[in-house]
């Protein structure tokens, strides 16, 4: 809302733009909406229904293991579980949420009504629920993926593993990596093509550079993995054999494009949280991130490093000597601009006036716990200690502290960070703390034994274990604190839907936040501004004196964007942006039918493509009168 | 720390034209995005071509025939010749010229669809089946990932001819036009490569 909304005219451009953006009443709006926010939203409320459900099965597997020669969980349920629980957090949970996060917040931190692709957003998040009810309508029918995150063949190949769990994995992949693929386009577009005039790439927020390196990242790895699962349904299907040593096949060359998706997926998680990181720390340190430049250049460099890292997933597969040392060289050396970052937070909130609110106790907590997951990392990346360490508990420590203190603790600290500008109210900030402590102290009472369980050699992935190996107090140990962090987890929820009722009121700019999503109402009106902002400095909000400049010009009674230039975000034209629509959710359902046809029979690439066409015909229709020249045009008046 | 500056307008965006072409265009940069992703695709399948060809004593595998030169032959002198006339269509959809882009998208379409024939033919001759031996099996990958991307560009091209027929046509189709036109370059380009991976390489080396 501008501030001279009094005057008549500012009211009204306000009513009018509300009328062009808003969406149809009821559920038939539900269905057709293209605003990012709606559909970010949805996404992430399905993200964390997921991650409570995975949470779930890591609290059933912590009891199964919480003494030796339990059997309340057979091997079978076991393998289950943590097929189940990896498969969901890595796929269903970690990478959506991070992009929904992004697709929630770009459009409204660089001060657009949406982003370039809106249809794009909503197909994505179809095709994402897609995904979700490929690999839980099986588990809740009795057939489970039980091969692992990663189902390796010959395991997974179609002479180990008949029936179709090892299929519905697969094609839950590919759901869930059409609809990442898709919003990673869209984010691209959006940063790269949309930024408001003044926001020059060198006056970028770390965040928008943190979300456009991501995205780049997801295009060059997420065909890796699309690549190898069709590749794997094939060799089950009509008897290709990739994988297949017997015909010339190698079963190496699925963990070669697995880990060339997989490695640079960790950072691809792992990114946008260095992006909430730095706009938590620059708000709550009250000054400009400490070394911009720096913090750029070390994001590149990790989005580059980590496409040079995946072998280091396969030290133990025997693999030339020179090839492990180089793989060993490389994934130490990412350490190097990791720790640059960290100096750089640590050195903002030294050298600022800290307030630590609920967020910043988050990128606190963030730092600790991922300073320990990255030193861990550093050893197994030693090939003849990671030789020892793979396959046990060690490595089980090391990917949570890297990924949950990483990559959730910072989410955490962005959902309470954005909360407001979301929902018009301030989270408990007493109940933000209550909940904090129990999922940072939980989380490390939990996972800290694993090293020691590690290093005494206890295995991954195996259901129990015997009393004489004298692990069950460590267990023990681990599995109280699952419960005291899933308490926490339970507080953060309840602070969540309570405060949605009973919350401060927020108001636009609760925390004085520096960047452009605080210069609009909480919860944004559906265009998001009624004026396009005009950027003067990196920390706009701060820099400005008595006034905000903004630009008018867009329309007001259709749906219009401002595409600027590349690097100096200069105006450039006003584009068309699509309205609401159908198209992509019937889009989202002619491709399920595809993918889940081709499980079957190879022949649903062909007659599936009919009801994939269709509605993409209708989607890109263009609506323009009838031609008036040519032999088709319109001959009657 | 609620309250908000008032807003001042600095300027006006009202003047800006509503529409653009080439690399100005947002959905230009959306295709580029797309070709980036399969372009990734095509690079990791013609790696693991050459992952299986490095694992293999004898390439094509023993017994394996070396893949026929004539239809494929054929089918690469038609795609290569077909960048021609997608060029002009590419230099009309930028002069805005209704009457030669329609005739140049249908002109594609035939164009298209002929060179789908000759894949077919081509297709018809690769040898062996899929499922003999790992050889065979990256080679048919190869084939289907390209041909899926001729039959896409066709599809999208022949919609798109029947939409310039029977409407007026704005600005933004014609950009349309020409990302369509860039699209297809990129289909052809993406081509050249594989046809060496699949059909000299094992010639020459």
């Amino acid at each position: 809302m501008t501030a001279d909304a009094e005057t008549p005219t500012a009211a009204e451009r306000h009513r009018r733009l509300v009328e062009t953006w808003g969406d149809a009443p009821g559920f038939w709006g539900f269905l057709t909406t293209v605003d990012p926010k709606r559909i970010a939203g949805r996404y992430i409320l399905t993200a964390m229904l997921l991650l409570f459900l995975a949470g779930m099965l890591a609290v059933d597997m912590r009891l199964q293991l919480a003494q030796p020669d339990m059997h309340r969980m057979g091997p079978q349920a076991y393998d289950e579980s943590f097929s189940l629980h990896g498969s969901t957090m890595l796929f269903l949970v970690s990478v959506p949420v991070m992009e929904a996060m992004a697709m929630w917040l770009v459009p409204l931190m660089v001060g657009q009504r949406t982003m370039a692709f809106p249809r794009l957003n909503a197909f994505s998040y179809w095709l994402y629920l897609g995904g979700v009810l490929m690999l839980w309508i099986p588990h809740a029918l009795g057939f489970t993926p039980d091969l692992g995150w990663f189902e390796y063949p010959p395991l997974s190949g179609p002479g180990y593993a008949p029936g179709h769990r090892v299929d519905v994995w697969a094609q839950m992949i590919t759901f869930t990596e059409v609809a990442a693929l898709s919003i990673s386009v869209n984010l691209v577009a959006t940063i790269l093509k949309m930024r408001p005039p003044g926001m020059t790439l060198a006056r970028m927020p770390l965040f928008l550079w943190a979300m456009l390196i991501a995205s780049l990242m997801t295009l060059f790895a997420l065909p890796s993995i699309m690549l190898v699962t069709s590749m794997l349904i094939s060799d089950r299907l009509v008897a290709t054999q990739f994988f297949a040593p017997a015909a010339g096949g190698d079963a190496l060359l699925f963990q070669h494009l697995f880990w060339f998706f997989g490695h640079p997926e960790v950072y691809i998680i792992f990114i946008p949280a260095l992006g909430f990181v730095s706009a938590i720390v620059e708000t709550f340190s009250r000054r400009t991130v400490f070394g911009h430049v720096p913090m750029v250049i070390s994001m590149l460099s990790i989005a580059l490093l980590a496409f040079g890292l995946w072998v280091h997933h396969m030290f133990a597969v025997g693999l030339p000597k020179l090839g492990n040392a180089f793989y060993t060289a490389a994934s130490m050396a990412i350490a190097l601009p990791a720790g640059i970052q960290i100096f750089c937070w640590i050195a903002t909130i030294w050298s600022g006036k800290p307030q630590f609110r609920t967020p910043l106790l988050w990128v606190l907590g963030f730092i600790a716990t991922f300073v320990i997951g990255g030193l861990s990392g550093v050893m197994t990346a030693s090939a003849p200690l990671d030789l020892q360490l793979t396959d046990t508990y060690f490595v089980v420590a090391h990917l949570h502290y890297v990924l949950v203190g990483g990559a959730l603790f910072p989410l955490f600290g962005a959902f309470c960070y954005w909360y407001p500008k979301g929902t018009g109210r301030l989270m408990s900030e007493r109940w933000g703390v209550v909940a904090f402590a129990l999922i940072f102290i939980g989380f490390n009472v939990s996972f800290m034994p694993m090293h020691i369980l590690g290093l005494e050699g206890m295995p991954r992935r195996v259901y129990t274990y015997g009393p004489e190996m004298h692990w069950g107090m460590l267990n023990l140990i681990a599995t109280l604190g699952t419960f005291i962090s899933t308490a926490g987890g339970l507080v953060f929820v309840a602070n969540a839907l309570m405060s949605y009722y009973r919350g401060e009121v927020a108001g636009a700019d609760p925390w004085g936040g520096p960047s452009l999503e605080w210069a609009t109402d909480s919860p944004p009106p559906p265009h998001n501004f009624d004026n396009t902002p005009f950027i003067d400095s990196a920390v706009p909000l701060w820099t400005a004196k008595d006034h905000r400049p903004v630009l008018s010009g867009l329309s007001l009674d259709r749906r219009q964007v401002l595409v600027t230039s590349v690097v100096d975000a200069l105006p450039e034209y006003r584009q068309r942006s699509p309205g609401a629509s159908i198209w992509p959710l019937v889009a989202a359902l002619g491709v399920s039918i595809l993918f889940v046809g081709s499980i079957f029979t190879p022949w649903a690439l062909v007659w599936g493509a009919v009801p994939v066409a269709i509605p993409l015909i209708g989607w890109f229709w263009p609506q323009r009168p009838r031609a008036t020249t040519g032999p088709l045009r319109k001959r009657s008046a | 720390m609620t309250g908000m500056l008032p807003e001042r307008i600095v300027g006006d965006l009202g003047g800006l034209p509503e529409s653009a072409d080439g690399s100005r265009s947002i959905v230009w940069w959306g295709n580029i995005g797309f070709m980036l992703i399969e372009g990734t695709a095509f690079a990791l399948a013609a790696g693991a071509y050459l992952y299986l060809r490095s694992e293999s004593p004898h390439w094509p595998a023993s017994g394996d025939p070396l893949p026929s030169l004539m239809w494929s032959g054929i089918f690469t002198i038609g795609l290569l010749l077909s960048e021609l006339p997608n060029i002009w269509v590419t230099k009309q959809a930028k002069a805005k010229d209704a009457g030669r882009v329609r005739i140049g998208v249908l002109l594609m379409t035939i164009l298209g669809l002929v060179l789908l024939v000759l894949r077919g033919f081509e297709i018809s001759v690769l040898a062996p089946r899929w499922d003999h031996d790992a050889y065979s099996s990256v080679l048919w990958l190869l084939m289907i990932l390209h041909t899926s991307h001729v039959v896409t560009d066709l599809g999208d091209t022949a919609v798109q001819a029947a939409w310039l027929y029977t409407h007026r046509i704005g600005d933004d189709q014609f950009a349309d036009v020409e990302d369509n036109c860039n699209y297809w370059t990129f289909v052809v380009v993406a081509w050249i490569p594989i046809y060496a991976l699949l059909y000299w390489a094992p010639r020459l080396g």
